[in-house]
């Protein structure tokens, strides 16, 4: 099974996304269309016009109802997104623990608010319900990473280290 | 030979696990150290993280918390090498400690394997007795049979519903025809609870195994887990306790030996906190807009395409197989007379021991909040306890004395819903707090019922303004008017339970509320626009440290003389309160 995974990196390398392996793949299985719009998204980061036509062609569902799907959801995109995604936590516990100190850091160190993406194409920010981990509150979640138990010191910080690891895999 | 563990849930490593369990790995080579390293789960103690346990060959246990890198070397060199604990770490295990308190009082039913075994290992989790109740059920139960066991144990739907689990099997199985489902709700969206993410990221066995009962009672060929896109490390865990159980062929076709097939599939979700509402959770692994239809018909009679269909959330499952093991007279001789077992509670917010506590029903919130959660941070008051999240409400510090029972906390107006428990203490403000739940409802509203699209946005600008100290005489009524319409015109949990947290705020703090409208003032001192910033002019040092933080220029005065701030320019931001070391800005 592992071999799966393997290959998905291959075929990667071959060209092909795996979004486009994914729609190949398609054989009239029920209920396909959010995972296809969920690999579009890992694909090209966001879901791409031709996306929604090539998925309204094959899985044959008109581009209008998918367009419904894809803004009904909050995980879909239809604008690029930054290199780093980070998410905020307001849930209850962050919101009782001062997320607003945390965001209100984030928005003045990057200059974009909820649903931006900075100029250099860095960061997108995301204010979202809740991580899970109320325990370690005020959280944020930076691509596939948490953070817990953050002041707006730390957050300056972890900023730093992001932009810099980004720029570094540029050069 | 030594065994050391890991927590390495999503707060294990957000805490700085996973450096954690790098720095174990090198000094056991650096150092040459015979001992056997594992990842395991979240054992519930969320504020000690991470977490460290070092297992002696005589199989003692101890437990160091707050184990950084750094900390690491000390223990690895002086416990695991040289076989001497390093007590001042020790949070478990060694000299009674006040953490003990923690785990004291709880009852491990769901809970039972997190942070114990490896949540990769299906072999740990069979040695634990994993996947026994499965083989049981097959073996010698009839499904009718299965069902009655779930009946009399008594256990309610620990999502949020409270309906009785074994009802809801026999509804589905006496449903006619031959292709059923069964769905597992991961979709934990309530903000403030965690305790599904924690399970299946310590435990993803017992939920599959639970599912496979249940399936087997239903007579379902076909199970779905519907998870949570947050949750990627609770998906991947999933994905490989999949694996690994198709592996060795307790999947698919005959398991177990048995005539009986079964296959689970992943969906992940897309981010739309009502399709943890069943009829919208269907549509939305359709493929669709997940958006909630009337019932009936009920899922149970017609759901997933269609077809009879069981949805029951994570920590019900997880229940199945310990009731079936031990019985059900186990788990019903535990709790209240309407409510059965335990209950897991993500203890978070101005708690001093925040993490998970799974405890038998019946327990009451002061037990659960002082002796368990350890108190208020900082010692500052307990004021009062927010449970079941944006559907439910907020209880009083002077009813702490209530007992942990689906009946009672109905009574009072909040609902026990999936098991968020968040702690508020003097500083929270409750008008705020009710704005905050409503705010996250009118954003996850689909727009399907015009009182919930609409009505929660008109009661949200209400609380905007009486938070802005623009709140008018009638506010009130009208909050209580637009509550009553929501609750009575909506059709599915979302809408009739979004006025909750307002109606339980203005239930028992209703001076709060007067003190924003008729009083412009906020009594916990949290919404800005309602608060003023003056200097304390005996306490002043003339520092200047408050004018050069101040962000508009709002505080006058020169060095070694007293501060002023002038009230027109100040944008109340707390920098000058924040900042200063003399107490002398006051906050009022």
């Amino acid at each position: 099974m592992l071999q799966v995974e393997e290959s998905k990196e291959e075929r990667m390398k071959s060209g092909f996304s795996s979004f486009k392996v994914e729609l190949w793949k398609y054989q009239g299985e029920r209920g396909a269309l959010i995972p296809l719009l969920q690999s579009a998204q890992e694909s090209y980061g966001y879901i791409p016009e031709s996306a929604i036509d090539h998925i309204s062609e094959v899985v044959a569902i008109p581009a209008a109802e998918i367009y419904g799907v894809i803004t009904f959801y909050a995980q879909f995109r239809l604008k690029p997104m930054g290199k780093n995604i980070i998410k905020i936590c307001d849930g209850t516990a962050c919101h009782v623990n001062a997320s607003s100190a945390i965001i209100k850091t984030i928005e003045n160190e990057l200059r974009i608010t909820n649903d931006e993406t900075t100029d250099d194409g860095l960061f997108t920010l995301q204010k979202v319900a809740c991580l899970g981990c109320c325990s370690l509150s005020p959280v944020v979640m930076i691509n596939e990473e948490t953070h817990g138990r953050l002041t707006p010191k730390k957050v300056q910080q972890l900023l730093k280290e992001y932009r810099e690891r980004t720029q570094g895999e540029a050069e | 030979m030594k065994t050391i563990k890991v927590g390495l849930g999503t707060c294990g490593v957000s805490a700085g696990g996973d450096k954690t369990y790098e720095a174990i790995k090198y000094e056991i080579e650096q150092q040459s150290i015979q001992a056997t390293v594992k990842e395991t789960g979240c054992n519930g103690m969320c504020y000690r993280e991470p977490l460290m346990e070092v297992i002696d060959e005589d199989l003692k246990s101890y437990l160091y918390g707050e184990v950084t890198p750094e900390r690491v070397k000390r223990i690895m060199t002086e416990h695991v090498l040289n076989g001497t604990p390093v007590d001042e770490w020790i949070v478990q295990g060694g000299m009674p400690t006040e953490d003990d308190l923690f785990l004291k009082k709880q009852k491990r039913i769901v809970l039972r394997n997190c942070g114990i075994i490896d949540p990769n290992s299906i072999e740990e989790y069979m040695a634990v007795g994993g996947y026994q109740a499965i083989q049981k059920v097959l073996k010698e139960y009839s499904p009718d049979r299965v069902i009655e066991a779930i009946i009399a144990s008594g256990l309610r739907g620990r999502g949020g519903g409270g309906f009785l689990t074994g009802v809801k099997w026999r509804f589905c199985r006496q449903s006619p025809g031959t292709i059923k489902y069964i769905i597992c709700n991961a979709d934990e969206g309530d903000p403030g609870a965690f305790m599904d993410r924690s399970t299946l990221e310590g435990d993803p066995h017992s939920v599959l195994e639970g599912m496979m009962i249940c399936a087997y009672a239903i007579g379902a060929e076909e199970g779905y887990i519907y998870a949570r896109a947050e949750y990627p490390k609770a998906v991947q865990r999933l994905k490989d306790a999949i694996r690994n159980l198709l592996a060795k062929g307790f999947l698919g076709k005959g398991i177990f030996g048995s005539n009986t097939n079964f296959s689970i599939k992943i969906k992940e979700g897309a981010g739309a906190f009502v399709c943890g509402e069943e009829t919208a959770l269907i549509a939305s692994i359709e493929g669709k807009r997940g958006m909630p239809r009337f019932r009936p018909p009920f899922p149970a009679q017609s759901g997933l395409w269609g077809k009879p269909t069981n949805i029951n959330n994570v920590e019900t499952y997880a229940n199945v197989p310990w009731i079936i093991v031990n019985g059900p007279e186990a788990f019903s001789s535990m709790g209240t007379e309407n409510s059965k077992g335990s209950k897991v509670f993500a203890l978070a917010g101005k708690i001093l021991r925040g993490g998970l506590a799974e405890v038998p029903m019946g327990i009451t919130i002061n037990e659960i909040v002082h002796e368990i959660g350890g108190g208020i941070k900082g010692g500052k008051k307990f004021k009062a306890v927010q449970m079941g999240g944006p559907s439910g409400g907020c209880i009083p510090a002077s009813m702490g004395d209530l007992q942990i029972d689906y009946q009672q906390i109905n009574k009072t107006g909040a609902i026990m819903g999936s098991g968020g428990l968040v702690v508020m203490d003097e500083t929270t403000c409750m008008v705020d707090m009710a704005k905050f739940f409503l705010r996250f409802t009118q954003d996850e509203s689909c727009g399907k019922c015009t009182f919930c699209r609409v009505g929660t946005k008109r009661m949200l600008e209400i609380l905007e303004r009486i938070t802005d100290g623009k709140g008018q005489e009638g506010d009130v009524e009208l909050l209580r008017h637009l509550a009553y319409q929501i609750r009575n015109n909506t059709i599915c949990g979302l809408g009739q339970t979004a006025p909750n947290p307002v109606l339980t705020t203005l239930k028992y703090f209703p001076e709060e509320y007067e003190a924003h409208i008729k009083h412009k003032k906020c009594p916990a001192h949290s919404c800005p626009a309602l608060l003023t910033y003056s200097i304390r002019e005996e306490a002043c040092k003339g520092c200047m440290a408050c004018a050069k933080a101040c962000p508009v220029e709002a505080v006058s005065g020169e060095k070694k003389k007293v501060h002023a701030i002038d009230q027109a320019l100040c944008i109340r931001c707390g920098k000058c309160f924040e900042t200063c070391k003399f107490d002398a800005v006051l906050k009022d």
